[in-house]
């Protein structure tokens, strides 16, 4: 097993670019970690805790503080705050989550750190797990902070590390720009040593770090010298760099990111002869370095994955420097701004401005109709349960506004029901505005997660208008989507220390509403029941759904050494109705070639609720015959 | 690395992981990233037909394609909205594009003592072919450093499960 904290100088393990973002961090001598988890950034802060966790377990001191925020404005302030005292920070988050963070970024820049901070932002091209593919590397121009993007594993363990030196010397926070490719890539990396850390830093009092007007109109300029100052860290940084591929040559590539990769190897396979100007520091760019690099070069591509932000500013320098040279790229429909690149389109592209024979055949294609295999609910998943009744609950036509986390799986057939789905926290503020302008009703869904990190203002603003709206927590004790991390309900930490437990419905009752209901969806008659009352109330309705994520159900279960309960159905009492699977959707529960319907005992969870929902009390559990979690996955 | 060359992967985290079909590339050698150009894969290794059938894109007449023969029925087709082709079709049409291994694999995991343990028959499978620049004992090896204690011998009898399956081609 790889152990992270192993001072071994020179050793080569290897590391998930997450992963490796954390050693760089550790490297630096990490003081605190904050985040609020998100795909494709979670892992970065899940191995602090993993370490954190470690130590605590054998009562030692990890070395730095870690925590899962409130949410990522949260996070980003909790280690601005560390900065300010001299100690070194790292915030991570998926891009979307630096929206949530925007307010504090953009002002801290003119604040400007201490210590070194880094906040890595993991952008996701393609939408693997995002509700959209923003390029980030925006949010370092609007806001003037330096950024660099790692192009390998390797590289962002380099660049987390000697990234807290620049943001020392420049005193700014730097932008650690990430995309899905590199966060999930593994790849080798030579493990440099570790630096210990400086525990507890201070507090120095500065009447400009309180930003008002008169403030802030002294520290804009003052962030503008310092990105001045920044160009010339840009072009020295060991992270630019001139690569050369075959024979003296004027034509030039700018790359940066994991399009470097594409870059070489597709040169290397159309046997081109190019220097490619591998930009690892692209805010700000090396500003000279770019122009000689254009003066050197007949013609110049850039490829860049979404927005052609290099080239723009490629296109700026030329015009500063009276050059006429073609430049390729978005601009000529070379490349596009949408999704992931790969070496099939970056191979198109170079064929078609070199006029050289693409060496890739057109890929083949199935020609049988193949199922698609989507995301789904799990089986047992207590979200599920609560869904099937609020359909059997809620008239026709009610909108179902939802929210970020593993529930909007059900928008896919048959349960339908998800309507809208915005950002985080979003329902419950849709919801409020549907109330005024339509006589629909409305159900809104929000995770327990997803209710601290911005769910509560709806809430404040559905009570005060007094909005007709049934808000739904589903509260199943964890951060599922992301991979079961604590957040403000749980018992514990991301250190894995005991903390303090905050009740959704304590909180929704302090906020004034009037109608609550606290359910368990494993009980479908009451929850449906639940429902009912809460869409006949006339005003703002809360209904919690509490039940662990099954996920945690298959922890305890299998810790306890508890037996799982095997589930039949009775094929004599069995109508074929099918309400199993058409309405309440069970991945378990299958037709087999000869048209009967049953149960997947390896996919089964044990929640039972199929048992409830048969309208012909076909299905039972089977008495004596139980086995544990174990027996039946190994 | 144990084989003392450079390797790559790419892998599929987050929202596919819930029941969603995943993909994983791996590249070992001189290269500068995990992706792989479509048709030029060496081997796909696929735990359902159909999702090799599916990824068909990154296979050549070279290309190795070694498949376990049992259907893992999606929740699409389970739920009547779409059809799970004909597994003698899906099986011929892979062999027009690609040189096919089938493989039971869910039985040889399952006679191994442990039904999750198919993919490590799948590796079993790989390493019979010629595929890998390393010596078989070497990717055996790093498993078996790489699971629990109790787990090992399950683990070894699958890796070995899958080669012989693969030999007997």
């Amino acid at each position: 097993m790889i152990d992270l904290t192993e001072n071994k100088v020179g050793k080569q393990i290897l590391l998930l670019g997450n992963e490796a973002i954390t050693r760089g961090a550790l490297e630096a001598g990490i003081d605190v970690a904050t985040t609020y988890p998100g795909a494709p950034s979670s892992e970065i802060a899940d191995t602090f805790s993993k370490i954190a966790k470690q130590a605590t377990k054998q009562n030692k001191n990890p070395g730095f503080y870690f925590e899962y925020s409130t949410n990522e404005k949260v996070a980003l302030e909790v280690a601005a705050a560390a900065s300010f005292c001299g100690l070194r920070a790292l915030t991570c988050m998926k891009h979307v989550g630096l929206n949530v963070a925007s307010d504090v970024f953009m002002t801290y820049l003119y604040m400007g750190c201490k210590g070194g901070h880094i906040i890595v932002s993991a952008d996701d091209p393609y939408c693997h797990s995002s509700q959209n593919e923003q390029d980030n590397r925006y949010f370092a121009l609007f806001g003037n902070a330096p950024m660099l993007e790692p192009a390998t594993p390797q590289e962002a363990k380099e660049m987390t590390r000697i990234g807290f030196d620049i943001s020392e010397e420049l005193q700014l926070p730097i932008l650690l720009r990430t995309t899905t490719r590199l966060n999930h890539t593994r790849g080798s990396i030579i493990l440099d040593n570790l630096q210990k850390q400086r525990g507890k830093g201070h507090f120095e009092k500065d009447p400009l770090f309180a930003l008002i007007p008169v403030t802030a109109r002294v520290k804009h300029p003052a962030l503008l010298k310092k990105m001045e100052q920044a160009k010339k860290i840009s072009e020295k940084s060991p992270f630019n760099t001139i690569l050369k591929i075959g024979k003296p040559t004027d034509i030039g590539i700018v790359a940066s990111g994991v399009s470097v990769n594409y870059v070489i190897e597709i040169a290397e396979v159309l046997k081109l002869d190019v220097k490619i100007l591998k930009l690892g520091m692209t805010h700000p760019i090396p500003r000279k370095m770019c122009e000689q690099f254009i003066k050197s070069c007949n013609v110049i591509v850039v490829v860049e994955e979404l927005e052609p932000i290099l080239e723009w500013q490629f296109k700026t320098i030329a015009y500063d420097i009276y050059s006429d040279m073609k430049i390729y790229g978005k601009s000529t429909d070379h490349f596009s701004r949408l999704y992931e690149y790969s070496l099939d389109i970056v191979a198109d592209a170079f064929s078609k401005i070199f006029k050289v024979k693409n060496p890739y055949q057109k890929p083949v294609q199935p020609k049988l109709k193949l199922p698609s295999r989507p995301p789904s609910l799990c089986p047992g998943c207590p979200h599920r349960a609560t869904y099937y009744a609020v359909k059997k609950a809620a008239p026709k036509g009610t909108i179902y506004p939802t929210d970020i986390g593993c529930y909007i799986l059900g928008k896919a057939p048959p349960l339908e029901i998800a309507d809208l789905l915005l950002c985080m926290g979003s329902n419950a503020g849709i919801a409020c505005g549907l109330s005024i302008s339509t006589e629909q009703k409305i159900v809104s869904f929000m995770g327990d997660s997803t209710f601290f990190h911005s769910g509560i203002p709806p809430i404040v603003d559905a009570v005060h208008h007094n909005h007709n709206v049934v808000i739904t927590i589903l509260d199943n004790r964890t951060t599922a989507m992301t991979g079961l991390q604590p957040h403000p309900g749980t018992e514990y930490d991301g250190m894995g220390r005991p903390a303090k437990l905050i009740n959704v419905e304590d909180v929704v009752k302090g906020l004034g509403v009037e109608h609550i209901e606290i359910v368990d969806p494993n009980n479908i008659k009451d929850t449906t029941a639940a429902f009912k009352r809460a869409l006949d109330f006339r005003g703002p309705a809360v209904v919690v759904s509490k039940s662990p994520c099954i996920h945690l159900e298959i922890q305890r279960k299998r810790k306890s050494k508890e037996k799982k309960s095997i589930y039949y159905i009775d094929q004599e009492k069995c109508n074929q109705c099918r309400e199993c699977i058409v309405r309440f959707g069970c991945p378990a529960i299958y037709y087999t070639e000869e048209g009967s319907i049953r149960i997947d005992d390896l996919q089964c969870n044990d929640c039972g609720n199929c048992v409830q929902i048969c309208p012909f009390d076909a299905i039972f559990k089977k008495e004596g015959n139980k086995r544990t979690i174990k027996q039946v996955l190994y | 690395m144990r084989g003392k060359i450079n390797v790559y992967v790419s892998e599929v985290h987050g929202m596919a992981q819930r029941s969603g079909a995943v993909i994983c590339t791996v590249r070992i050698g001189d290269v500068f990233g995990p992706m792989i150009a479509t048709g030029t894969a060496d081997v796909i290794l696929s735990t359902e037909p159909i999702e090799a059938l599916r990824n068909i894109m990154y296979a050549s007449k070279k290309t190795k394609v070694i498949t376990d023969i049992n259907p893992v029925i999606p929740f699409t087709v389970a739920t009547g909205c779409e059809e799970y082709p004909n597994l003698d079709d899906v099986f011929q049409e892979i062999s027009s594009y690609a040189e096919l291994f089938l493989i039971d694999a869910t039985e040889i995991a399952k006679k191994s003592g442990d039904v999750i343990s198919k993919n490590i028959v799948m590796l079993g499978a790989l390493a019979a072919t010629d595929v890998l620049p390393f010596k078989s004992e070497i990717l055996l090896e790093t498993i078996l450093d790489n699971v629990p204690s109790n787990y090992k011998d399950i683990n070894k009898r699958s890796f070995k499960g899958g080669m012989k399956a693969i030999k007997k081609y």
